[in-house]
């Protein structure tokens, strides 16, 4: 099954949502993750593949063992459509002012 | 003068709360937001415009219009009056849709509860909560407006300097 997969994939779940948090934090392996989740590692794994897949989350293999760390780019990218967002809401309320002086 | 705009997106409540103050009595502030003519000279971002096909304001009636590019490209939208209470609040479902107002199974959907309250007889507050079917549709309706606050950019920047000036 091919599933695009973009960023606002990747916050649409809380315990992806507190997986993202949690990263904040720094790198961490799956079972370092997991610990914090009352679901089971398979879920976790689950999520964090999800998020590797939206490109929210990159892998950092040190040694034998993998951790995940955040793509702030990526992230990013959410700050970026909300502040565009706001932006057109400002627009609109400043022709509003200019309307209402009008009216 | 501040007007204590507010503009908080929630993404656990899929919710957008935007607030803004207004110069101007409610009764005022309430027509430019609920009379077509009115509300199409704010709500598109220049030089895009808004053209209105349809605006039935009473419940379960329709606002029917387009924001049009300055190359004439139209996106539809389509809101759905769902409460209204006269110049205190409305409520509405909005969807972008086709031309006749069809809309895509599954098409990205809000709901927005928009409360109008009166601050000492001649200033208006305006309230506007924004209800988002899942995280996604945040998206969507934010690349809309972003593709629609792009273009805009200097030209009207340049307007507003020119207007400074006078």
């Amino acid at each position: 099954m091919d599933i695009r997969r973009d960023i606002y994939q990747a916050i649409a779940d809380p315990t992806r949502r507190a997986i993202l948090v949690l990263l904040t934090l720094g790198a961490m392996t799956p079972n370092a993750i997991a610990v914090h989740f009352g679901s089971s590692r398979q879920a976790v794994s689950k999520h964090i593949q999800i998020l590797a897949e939206c490109g929210a989350v990159e892998q950092d293999q040190r040694g034998r063992e993998i951790f995940y760390k955040l793509n702030i780019n990526k992230m990013k990218e959410i700050d970026h459509w909300m502040e565009a967002f706001r932006k057109l809401w400002e627009i609109r309320f400043d022709q509003l002012d200019n309307l209402l002086n009008d009216l | 003068m501040t007007n204590n705009f507010l503009f908080e997106p929630d993404l656990d409540a899929k919710t957008i709360h935007i607030v803004r103050e207004f110069n101007a009595p409610i009764e005022k502030v309430w027509r430019a937001w609920t009379e077509a003519d009115l509300i199409e000279k704010w709500i598109a971002p220049k030089p895009w415009i808004a053209q209105t096909k349809i605006m039935n304001f009473t419940v379960g009636g329709i606002w029917l219009y387009a924001m049009v590019s300055p190359e004439g490209e139209k996106h539809w939208s389509r809101f759905e009056f769902t409460a209204i209470e006269h110049v205190s609040s409305f409520s509405s479902t909005n969807m972008f849709s086709d031309e006749d107002g069809n809309t895509a199974d599954g098409a990205p959907k809000s709901q927005t509860e928009t409360k109008f309250t009166s601050i000492e007889g001649n200033r208006t507050k305006v309230d506007v909560l924004k209800t988002f079917t899942d995280a996604a549709t945040i998206k969507m309706f934010a690349e809309r407006g972003f593709k629609e606050g792009t273009i805009m950019g200097y030209n009207q920047l340049d307007e507003l300097l020119a207007s400074e000036n006078n």
